[in-house]
């Protein structure tokens, strides 16, 4: 599947990269949906690295199970939601070696968050990758209440929390892991335009 | 001079209102006919006496009722006032920037009595008289940037300084021009600034960045911003915008010199001691427009710089659908004559309107 190239944009936007193997006593790879093909292509160009890998993967309806077990990993684990997974990760955050190589891989959301607990465990932002494969779906807050709505793929959109119908911004928090979401029709009440798929 | 506090409101009946000491020593932003973006920095060193640049904090009418503002929007939302665990020592020497300069600028209004570490602060316009052990943060009801900056007027950022980069860690965010610190808390200077329109292309946040990580204790430094609110509303957040957003739609030509007032914040940057971060105090002054255009070099120059500001930036300022408006209503007050150079009101100097 071809990677999606995301529009030059502010800089408070995250930007990602494509995962290379790197050198490291133990390698912890956090992946959903199409994040798995990131993981398969790292695994061929450096096969030895799996010895040392542990696998979170959340497949979020996709079908990659069989093939990342395949690569046989160290360990792996496959959670139903990030939300299920996160105690997981943190403990395994919590206990990482020195020199731990980090490698987030899939939709915005789940590298943000992800990225985050790696930060507040004290793993340096250099020993972490992020790739971006599959759905451009934003994970937003909505800045008058606060609620995180998760896989907004339209704008506007209506926030799941208290229904006002929020404009997705650019500016993006990587404490909240998610992009700002803010009234569209604050100055027209009841002017909502027509949703329109993100990038389109 | 004695201040007389106002008794005022900055929201529902919008009693706000500036008398003509506070309409004389507004800091009025332009020091020419047209405005853009630029790394406008000067040392904070003092100004003119009577003028908002003379004392480090400065204390004008407005204070109480700013004060009693702050303490509602806090009680609303608390997430107005956050500081990240390594930012308590900075809180600290906040408190003691502030409490020093006010006690020394202000010695009628304010008192400071230390004994070692124990600290008495009598604060007389709002009542306060309280003893506390400095360093201490059980002996104050809050922590303790939180607690001197209920009792100061303006925004503070308070930025930690690491990697050759400033860090908005902390701050008191209640007056402010539309952007959210519970948004913003963790991000470096280029991150916050993101939003901004042809700044980052012209280069000026990468120069700025290089002034603010060299500024010394003791050598503070300001600047001016400006932008527009309908309403003298202090609190345009964010958060409330869905409240307050449609309030620019109630301008008409017959309310709009009343409704419509410039907005300038008074920006200035001190290194703190201990912490090693920089504090950024945003003080926000209000006028309307029918009370800027009494000074006639004022009226001719606002009308000037709003005609011929670039759309990026009255978009980014939210006022391009109400521009036209403005323009009618600015136009009235622009002869055509020349302005004096600088930003000061020049009253016995500059011609009386000539239409
Ligand atoms: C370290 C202290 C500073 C802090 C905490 C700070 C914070 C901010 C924030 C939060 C915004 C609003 C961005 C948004 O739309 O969300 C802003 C806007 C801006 N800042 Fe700063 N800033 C600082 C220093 C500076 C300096 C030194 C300059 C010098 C050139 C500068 C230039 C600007 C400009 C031009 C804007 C756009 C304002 C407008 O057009 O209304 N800032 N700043």
């Amino acid at each position: 599947m071809s990677k999606f190239q995301f529009p030059e944009s502010i800089k408070s936007r995250p930007v990602y990269g494509t995962l290379e193997p790197r050198p490291g006593k133990s390698h912890l790879m956090i992946a959903d949906a199409e994040g798995a093909e990131a993981l398969l292509d790292l695994a061929a160009q450096d096969a030895d690295l799996m010895a040392k890998a542990h696998i979170i993967f959340i497949p979020k309806g996709t079908a990659y199970s069989d093939k990342l077990q395949a690569l046989n990993p160290a360990q792996y684990y496959e959670g139903p939601s990030y939300e299920a997974s996160v105690q997981r990760l943190r403990h395994v955050l919590a206990n990482a070696h020195q020199g731990t190589q980090v490698y987030l891989a899939g939709t915005e959301g789940l590298m943000g968050q992800a990225q985050n607990e790696a930060m507040q465990a004290g793993i340096p932002h250099t020993a972490i990758q992020t790739e971006h494969r599959g759905s451009v779906a934003r994970r937003m807050q909505c800045v008058h209440c606060k609620g995180i709505t998760e896989d907004v793929m339209h704008d506007p959109f209506q926030c799941a929390h208290c229904g006002l119908h929020l404009f997705v911004r650019d500016h993006y928090s990587r404490r909240l892991a998610a992009y700002q979401g803010v009234r569209v029709d604050a100055e027209d009440h009841g002017n909502i335009p027509e949703p329109v798929e993100l990038y389109k | 001079m004695t201040i007389q506090f106002n008794n005022e409101t900055f929201r529902d009946d919008y009693s706000f209102h500036n008398s003509d000491w506070a309409i004389k020593r507004f800091p009025f932003p332009f020091h020419e006919d047209s405005y853009m973006y630029s790394v406008n920095m000067e040392q904070h060193r003092g100004g003119p006496e009577g003028s908002v640049y003379e004392k480090r904090f400065d204390v004008d009418e407005h204070y109480v009722s700013e004060m009693r503002d702050r303490a509602m929007v806090l009680a609303d939302d608390p997430l107005r006032c956050q500081s990240l665990p390594h930012m308590t020592l900075a809180g600290w020497d906040l408190l003691e920037l502030i409490m020093v300069s006010k006690s020394e600028d202000y010695p009628d209004l304010f008192e400071l009595h230390r004994d070692g570490n124990t600290w008495r602060w009598i604060n007389k316009p709002l009542g306060i008289d309280d003893t506390f052990t400095f360093l201490d943060e059980t002996t104050l009801p809050y922590g303790p940037m939180e607690y001197i900056t209920r009792q100061a007027q303006g925004d503070f950022c308070v930025l930690d300084q690491r990697d050759e980069m400033l860090w908005m860690d902390a701050g008191m965010v209640t007056t402010q021009a539309d952007w959210s610190l519970d948004f913003d808390i963790g991000m470096n200077f280029f991150e916050w600034h993101a939003p901004v329109p042809l700044a980052h292309e012209m280069g000026i946040f990468k120069r700025a960045l290089k002034f603010l990580l060299n500024i010394q204790q003791g050598a503070p430094a300001r600047r001016l911003n400006w932008t527009m609110t309908v309403n003298p509303l202090l609190d345009t957040s964010p958060e409330n915008y869905h409240k307050w957003g449609i309030q620019k739609t109630t301008l008409t030509p017959e309310n709009i010199g009343s409704k419509q007032h410039l907005r300038v914040e008074l920006q200035t940057f001190f290194r703190l001691p201990r912490s090693n971060a920089l504090v950024f105090p945003i003080r926000c002054y209000l006028i309307s427009f029918q009370d800027l255009v009494t000074m006639p070099k004022w009226g001719r120059r606002l009308h000037r710089v709003v005609r011929d500001l670039p759309d990026e930036l009255a978009t980014y300022k939210g006022f391009i659908d109400n521009r036209p408006m403005m323009l009618d209503y600015l136009s009235q007050f622009d002869d055509g004559l020349p302005t004096s150079p600088g930003v000061f009101p020049d009253q016995d100097t500059e011609p009386a309107l000539q239409k």
